[in-house]
């Protein structure tokens, strides 16, 4: 391929030492891949390194071990129901996300500034930006691989609880509805948390300090919308229990599901809101998520740049 | 056993730029919300009480814990720095209690006196409450800033293995098995806290010589060890 270059035709000037050698650099001419190549393999990278895979020993334990935590206690009511001959499972199935949201929390708070914290740190979003991607596939990769990884430690161990209580031989239909509903419900759960973990986590290129701020802006929210909540509905304010809800990440999943999913909320009363606040609720939730979407383009459209 | 220029580097290094937003931001919560329950409830001891324990006591002060104890030296390791205080002709015990007490103060600052204040809106410190949750939150603070500060000389995964320990095994394992109670450094401040309140409304699981005994001891252990892990640190690469 290398083409030689006749320099007879002009020769140079005498004394004139200056040359152009052909070193024989040849441009690629293969099938290039492209955007939207690149885009899956972010998306499946970041996936796969939410759970550790392709990274080190020591960076598997954490993830592996939360996804356990959050898998035994469905194991252990299914194999209760079936020892028991119970005729429907401990928790439903909406119910098994937030009592297990502390583990969710954790599983957020620490892969969140895993995923982009690193590359804001170690400066390789610039790299990112000289591939074929732009801000938006960046952030819709990580934003997708994040919920993905969400949904699939969340909905795990409903399908536990769905597969156990079917060879628990309970009501079939009865069963798929919940399960359903309760694939909605950690459906949305995931996008909100994934959502608000990875604009925190954008933030900061400290991983440490990124673990430490969502997990006290999800835990410290839900301390504080139970607290008043509790207070509300004692001081008979039970009007006012709905709205506080609205305060706190995962007890707006809660009113959502027990306002269109045929959850009981968790709140203290256990009232949930009504349909008309559900509709606020819901949109409180996508209007999150958007937010969140937004912000992080709007941090990517400068960021390491 | 105290050196000024590790203590003002290590003040700097914590209440540098934002962290010091997400330190002020949760005492101001904290203090909001007890205006906004005072506005809803009025005086009520046992919502005071009810408030600065679950709320106060058993969230905020392990979290600024974490923040604080590990971020006291967990930024230097990760990053390298550290090898540049290492190399002055300082004692590695002294760096670890002198970073021990700026992490002491600044989880006391940020954690108890917002939990006084906060009590003296919520009930104006009827029944002792507001002081006998003041002094768990001191004595948890210099409890949790050891034993965070060792977590970050022992791991790179400080953070996590302490809100872990904070919210799972406390606040988790705490309400489901009465045993783990007995292993909890907020049961151990709530025993202090007993003595000092007198009333019914503060209670602990734990009797006050076991959990004296076991403050002392954890505060000092994780301290001493703390010490010796920095002597023979090593710093690991990048993963």
């Amino acid at each position: 391929m290398a083409v030689e270059h006749s320099t007879g035709t002009s020769a140079p000037a005498p004394g004139d030492q200056t040359r152009i050698h052909n070193i024989g650099y040849r441009s690629y001419d293969g099938p290039r891949l492209g955007r939207a190549y690149a885009r899956r393999s972010l998306y499946s990278q970041s996936l796969r390194g939410s759970y550790g895979l392709g990274r080190s020993v020591k960076s598997k334990v954490l993830p592996m071990l939360l996804f356990v935590v959050m898998c035994v206690p469905g194991a252990i009511m299914v194999a209760v129901a079936v020892a028991t001959k119970a005729n429907a499972l401990p928790l439903d199935y909406t119910r098994y996300a937030i009592v297990m949201q502390a583990v969710i929390s954790l599983y957020v708070a620490s892969q969140a500034p895993q995923s982009v914290s690193r590359d804001l740190r170690f400066k390789t979003v610039p790299l990112y930006f000289s591939r074929p991607i732009e801000t938006a596939d960046y952030v819709r990769a990580k934003f997708a691989a994040l919920a993905s990884a969400l949904f699939i430690l969340t909905a795990a161990p409903l399908l536990v609880l769905y597969v156990g209580a079917l060879l628990a031989k309970l009501d079939f239909a009865d069963q798929t509805k919940g399960f359903a509903q309760g694939l909605v419900s950690v459906a949305l759960l995931s996008l909100l948390f994934a959502g608000i973990g990875l604009v925190i986590a954008s933030f900061t290129p400290r991983r440490g300090f990124g673990i430490a701020a969502v997990i006290a802006v999800l835990t410290i929210t839900y301390g504080a919308v139970s607290t008043l909540q509790a207070i509300a509905d004692a001081q008979g304010s039970g009007d006012a229990v709905p709205w506080i809800g609205l305060f706190s990440p995962i007890t707006i999943v809660d009113g959502v599901q027990s306002a269109f999913l045929g959850a009981t909320s968790a709140s203290p009363s256990g009232v949930g809101p009504s349909t008309a606040e559900g509709v606020v609720y819901v949109l409180v939730a996508l209007g999150l998520i958007a937010a969140s979407y937004g912000l992080l383009m709007r941090r990517y459209k400068k960021v390491g740049l | 056993m105290y050196d000024p220029t590790v203590a003002r580097l290590t003040y700097r290094a914590l209440l540098g730029r934002r962290r010091a937003l997400i330190l002020g931001a949760l005492p101001l919560l904290l203090i909001a919300i007890s205006v906004v329950v005072r506005f809803l409830a009025g005086a009520d001891d046992q919502t005071a009480a009810d408030l600065l324990g679950g709320l106060a006591l058993a969230t905020m002060v392990p979290i600024i814990g974490v923040i604080a104890g590990t971020g006291a030296i967990g930024p230097e390791i990760d990053d390298g720095s550290v090898v540049y205080l290492l190399s002055k002709p300082i004692k590695r015990p002294t760096i670890i209690f002198t970073k021990l007490i700026v992490a002491i103060a600044v989880t006391m600052v940020f954690s108890a006196v917002p939990t006084l204040i906060a009590g003296f809106i919520l009930n104006g410190n009827g029944q002792q409450v507001a002081v006998a949750y003041t002094v768990a939150a001191l004595v948890a603070s210099i409890a949790y800033a050891a034993l965070f500060l060792l977590l970050g000389t022992v791991s790179r995964h400080a953070v996590v293995f302490g809100l872990v320990y904070a919210l799972v095994w406390e606040a988790l394992f705490g309400s489901l098995v009465p045993g783990a109670r007995t292993l909890s450094v907020q049961q151990w401040s709530l025993a202090v806290a007993q003595k000092v309140s007198g009333g019914d409304l503060v209670s602990s699981d734990v009797g006050l010589t076991t959990a004296t005994v076991l403050l002392v001891a954890v505060t000092v252990l994780a301290t001493w060890f703390a010490g010796q892990k920095l002597r023979s640190l090593t710093l690991a690469g990048e993963e």
